[in-house]
């Protein structure tokens, strides 16, 4: 025993007290207070996820390139069901008792207890009507869900789409989306998803036993508002997108079009292309089905993801390159008899003597060719292996074979061979300049992406520099200016020889291959280029950037199969650049419609692009297959779907707001 | 008095104990199956599930308590520095290489899926030290120096706890005052624990913490005016007012200026100064819900609907509680409570009954660290007590959880049944 065991007591003591305080007040909560009973015993929680909008997305002048219109679900809790006129309620949906059968069948396999979608998206029309009559439906409650509706029906392979999460997604978002969730799956929509988003709300109700909704629980203590998500601005002009999804309609190319003084994508035409309202709601499934299996590929994201061999227009490089090594000046001349030596490459016709800027302007590949034979062989032709690796870093600051980093997902970089390449199909020291000739004139091995091309013509607007190509203006009300956005990229070429180059470039529209594509009143500097096709027509390509002073727009336009530059590349970028300028086409129209209607899509049978970056194809393929992964729609539908055009940006709590017009 | 060899290692074993220890067990399975039930995994021992889990666990439990019951316990005596040692190697172990869960660095991987938590550890290591320096011949803890060392003993892995950062682990330690007093600490250090309490309390409901200081003040001047005669309570009285005084002023700092935001919040719930009851609040308030809508007989086995429907979040580790309350009802959760309390007070019984210190100790450890974990637990779902992340013993789920407390009563039991051997050398 020990002197203080009688503390013994006093310490049983406070252990009774404190267990019978703990029960004190389980007594209150239990038996005395009622309150806590009601929200139980009868009542249920029923947390109800408000989806917010998703952010819309403008163009720089603040005009609506994609916002939200309102759909709804109706829900279903199979053990709150009641019975209740199943004949009216089919009318209503505009389903057959079978169809209403089934899905039941299939709500109560998914729980009994829990609620599942019984019905998708009813459009607000189809939903009214059925709204005032859902009480009488005990057990089944309606949702909300914005979906993504375009009003124009443009840029669809810039914004990209929104699907459903995988799990895969769910899984690396860590928790962050739940499985019904919408995440964008290409474009801008992926890759400003987090702003895009917002946060999903939550709104509990009480529903008491027979499933019918109380009210909300603890007036809305617990709920947490929908935030919708941030409005985007692009930086996109949807006058000049438009004109050119118009101008490019029965073509299979490309268009983009760069602001040189900040790197901002003023255009971004993938061709063909679809209207994005195709690949919204309930006939997604079908649609896209539709899309993939078309062989013209519409879902590729040609700017960024096709490669073509830039031709002609790859010409100015090597210029600027070889006149920043000292190997040529502006008055350095070769004679053109109408083929190089050897017989390969040779021109349209003999040019006779040129100087750089004439040569530039009648696109002599004799020159160039001359050229690129001195570039190679500074250090004697044996050591081509070097001297090519020194000139392919040159070429590469340009970011020819590299990408250039621009805010949307999966970019192509384009393709530049290398020395090792050429080691390996010829043999060690086995090629000289005349092996490898084909890059003198922008073919051969080398392929680049119309951003890349376009990303050019700003270095040598900028006269040396680019800022890399970016798509976003601001988010919410807030510009986004981003180090990497505002940094310039110099290229390793002095501003200086820049001008002579500039001077042949303008002589190209003036009185050159593009003079047909003049704009009465504009300076404009570009290069055609002609990219052969073993498979058929030759690709028409055109690189500008106007004016020559102070340059606005930069652009990189390539027809496939539209024969020469001049021909259909370099028109569709004078009407772009006009456009953009001067806002107006004072040009004759009979030429423009020309233009515009013709119709150059390849044969589908033989139609295969060696210019098709498949990896990346093949995400897209994933990535769709992902979000297919539901059925498609039950009921067979047309491919249009009816725009509803009165909705403008629907926030959250139903208050409509119209953005500027 | 040497121990007979061919006497039964079960011989003198407190059966009582063990019935409860299984009691509280299978009340504890029942309680996570109907919280945790999937119908996707129906099988009771289907790992897959919590319930599943917790199975294995009672099993490896009773396997261990078997066993500590054959082991020798005068080992136990010697060993209390080795385990204490090793204890506090693995408490900073666990901060350089322990797994971050929720913000704590609690856990150590072992690999194969199993984890060690040190803390939990640590309360039966601190217990056994703490039993061993006290059971010394020449330890008196009136003195300071005793005092200081069994403090030490004590706060020595309080402190490691607290770098985890783990709140709830470091609290229990704080219950070990209890032994202290047993062994004749003054009751002051009781009374000046109830009074911080109290004061913890008013110094963050009232507006400005200086009417506290200033009510302190009034009333120390009072009360010395009254024992002026006498010099040694003037001294206490005015010691104890300046405690006092600063320990306003230390709460008022910590909980400004130290405390994050998350706990902040989870005291001003209880304290009843905030109605955020989005976030911390709502854990708390559906518990209470759960709870409340038992009324007196509780909804039935497997059909509360709180449970059922998910609404309390960690229902089956810390608000495993709210089960007993919402199915069991009232009646229910006075007989767990009852049965924690006839638990603690049947320890309290043993530990009288020992004529050896270290035992004695020891089972006042064990009993003050139960009925910590049992107020603590149980006042959280109640809405009395902060958001404490602590298990309630044998009945939330968890391995950890259970082996220690498992630890921790077997070897109780143990000592216990050696009580008329000598159990040192």
């Amino acid at each position: 025993m020990n002197s203080f065991f009688i503390r013994r007591y006093v310490i049983a003591g406070i252990f009774i007290t404190i267990i019978l305080l703990l029960v004190a007040k389980l007594f209150y909560i239990q038996i005395i207070d009622d309150h806590y009973r009601l929200y139980a015993t009868k009542n249920v929680l029923r947390p109800v996820k408000q989806y917010p909008a998703r952010g819309p997305i403008l163009d720089r002048n603040g005009k609506i390139l994609v916002q939200n219109e309102a759909f709804y679900d109706i829900m279903v809790t199979p053990k709150e069901v009641k019975p209740f006129d199943t004949t009216e309620f089919c009318k209503l949906l505009g389903i057959t008792k079978a169809e209403f059968d089934d899905r039941f069948k299939k709500a109560i396999k998914y729980s009994p207890s829990l609620p599942s979608i019984f019905e998708k998206q009813l459009s607000a029309e189809t939903f009214a009507s059925l709204q005032e009559r859902l009480s009488e439906f005990q057990g089944f409650f309606p949702t909300t869900r914005y979906l993504r509706t375009y009003p124009d029906s443009t840029a669809a392979q810039f914004l990209g789409y929104i699907g459903e999460v995988t799990d895969r997604d769910i899984k690396r978002s860590g928790g962050r989306y739940q499985p019904g969730d919408y995440i964008g799956v290409s474009g801008v929509e992926k890759a400003y998803e987090d702003v895009l988003r917002g946060q999903v709300g939550v709104k509990y109700t009480v529903v008491n036993s027979h499933g019918k909704m109380m009210g909300s629980y603890e007036n809305g203590m617990y709920d947490t508002v929908a935030r919708p998500g941030e409005r985007l601005t692009s930086s996109l002009d949807m006058r000049i997108q438009k004109l050119g999804e118009e101008l490019m309609k029965g073509k299979v190319g490309s268009i983009v079009a760069i602001e040189p003084s900040t790197g901002e994508i003023l255009a971004f035409v993938s061709s063909p292309t679809y209207d994005p309202n195709l690949l919204v709601g309930r006939e997604r499934g079908n649609n896209a089905a539709k899309m993939y299996k078309d062989p013209y590929d519409p879902l590729l994201i040609r700017p960024i993801q096709a490669y073509y061999p830039p031709g002609s227009s790859f010409k100015p490089l090597n210029a600027l390159i070889a006149l920043q090594d000292g190997l040529i000046t502006p008055q350095t001349s070769y004679y053109c008899t109408g083929a190089y030596k050897g017989g390969l490459p040779h021109c349209d016709e003999p040019h006779g003597e040129s100087d750089l800027a004439r040569a530039i302007a009648v696109s002599c590949n004799t020159y160039f060719s001359s050229v690129f034979e001195k570039l190679m062989n500074v250090n004697g032709p044996r050591n081509i292996d070097t001297t090519f690796v020194e000139w392919r870093k040159k070429v590469s600051r340009f970011s020819f074979g590299e990408r250039l980093g621009i805010d949307l997902p999966n970019e192509g970089k384009g393709f530049m061979p290398t020395a090792a390449l050429y080691n390996k199909t010829f043999g060690v020291n086995h090629w000289r300049s005349n092996s490898i000739l084909s890059l003198a004139i922008g073919q051969g091995e080398l392929e680049a992406t119309p951003l890349q091309m376009a990303n050019i013509e700003c270095t040598i607007a900028n006269h040396g520099f680019y800022y890399r190509p970016h798509l976003i203006k601001a988010i919410g009300d807030k510009s986004v200016i981003k180090d990497e956005y505002t940094q310039r990229n110099y290229v390793g070429i002095d501003a200086q020889y820049f001008e002579p180059v500039i001077n042949g470039m303008q002589q190209v529209v003036e009185s050159g291959t593009a003079r047909s594509s003049q704009i009465p009143g504009i300076v404009m500097c570009g290069k055609t280029g002609t990219a052969q096709n073993p498979h058929g027509k030759n690709h028409s390509i055109f690189v500008a950037f106007a004016p020559r002073d102070n340059p606005k727009i930069a652009i990189a336009v390539i027809v496939e199969n539209g024969g020469q530059g001049a021909w259909y590349a370099a028109p569709i970028a004078s009407y772009l650049v006009e456009k953009y300028l001067t806002d107006t086409i004072k040009r004759p129209m009979d030429e423009f419609n020309r233009i515009k209607n013709a119709n150059l899509m390849p044969d589908p049978t033989f139609y295969y692009s060696q210019i098709k970056k498949e990896a990346a194809r093949d995400s897209i393929r994933k990535a769709k297959a992902d979000s297919l992964r539901k059925k498609p729609a039950m009921k067979s539908v047309s491919t249009k779907k009816a725009k509803n055009n009165t909705i403008a940006y629907v926030a959250p709590q139903t208050v409509r707001r119209k953005y500027g017009e | 008095m040497a121990n007979n060899p061919q006497r039964s290692f079960f011989f003198n074993v407190d059966w009582i104990t063990v019935i409860i220890f299984l009691c509280l067990c299978t009340i504890g399975w029942f309680n996570i199956h109907s919280a945790a039930f999937d119908a996707h995994y129906p099988s009771i021992i289907d790992t897959h599930t919590d319930y599943g889990k917790q199975f294995i666990f009672i099993i490896v439990a009773i396997l261990l308590g078997i066993t500590i019951l054959l082991l020798e316990s005068r080992f136990l005596v010697a060993l209390a520095p080795a385990i204490y040692a090793i204890t506090t190697l693995l408490l900073i172990a666990v901060l350089v290489v322990g797994r971050n869960v929720g913000g704590n660095q609690a856990w150590i991987s072992l690999g194969g899926g199993f984890r060690l938590q040190p803390s939990e550890l640590a309360k039966f290591s601190t217990c056994l030290l703490l039993a061993r320096y006290l059971n010394g011949t020449n330890v008196k803890i009136t003195e300071l120096k005793s005092f200081l060392i069994a403090a030490g003993i004590i706060l020595f892995p309080m402190a490691l706890i607290m770098l985890q950062p783990d709140a709830g682990s470091t609290l229990v330690f704080s219950a070990l005052i209890l032994v202290l007093y047993r062994e004749g600490l003054s009751p002051y250090f009781l009374i000046l624990e109830g009074l911080f309490i109290t004061l913890f309390v008013l110094t963050l409901k009232v507006e400005n913490h200086l009417y506290v200081v200033g009510a302190l003040i009034v009333l120390g001047a009072i009360i010395m005016f009254v024992v002026k005669r006498n010099k040694k309570a003037l001294s206490a009285v005015f010691l104890s007012t300046c405690l006092c005084i600063a320990f306003v002023f230390s709460v008022n700092f910590l909980y400004n200026h130290v405390l994050k935001p998350h706990q902040k919040v989870r005291i001003d719930i209880v304290l009843g100064l905030t109605t955020d009851l989005k976030g911390k609040g709502y854990n708390v308030n559906q518990s209470k819900i759960a709870i409340g809508s038992g009324k007196l007989w509780g909804q039935g086995y497997m059909h509360g609907t709180q449970t059922k429907y998910s609404f309390v979040p960690e229902q089956s580790t810390d608000f495993i509680f709210c089960t007993v309350g919402e199915e069991w009802g009232f009646a229910g959760a006075v007989t767990v409570l009852g049965l924690y309390l006839f638990l603690v007070l049947r320890i309290i019984r043993i530990a009288e009954r020992q004529r050896a210190t270290f035992t004695r100790v020891y089972a006042y450890g064990v009993a003050a660290v139960i009925f910590f974990h049992v107020v603590i637990n149980v006042g959280m779902t109640i809405g009395i007590v902060p958001s404490i992340g602590i298990p309630l013993p044998f009945i939330s789920y968890g391995g950890s959880s259970l082996v220690s407390f498992t630890l921790l009563l077997f070897v109780l039991i143990k000592l216990d049944s050696n009580r008329m051997g000598i159990i040192y050398a």
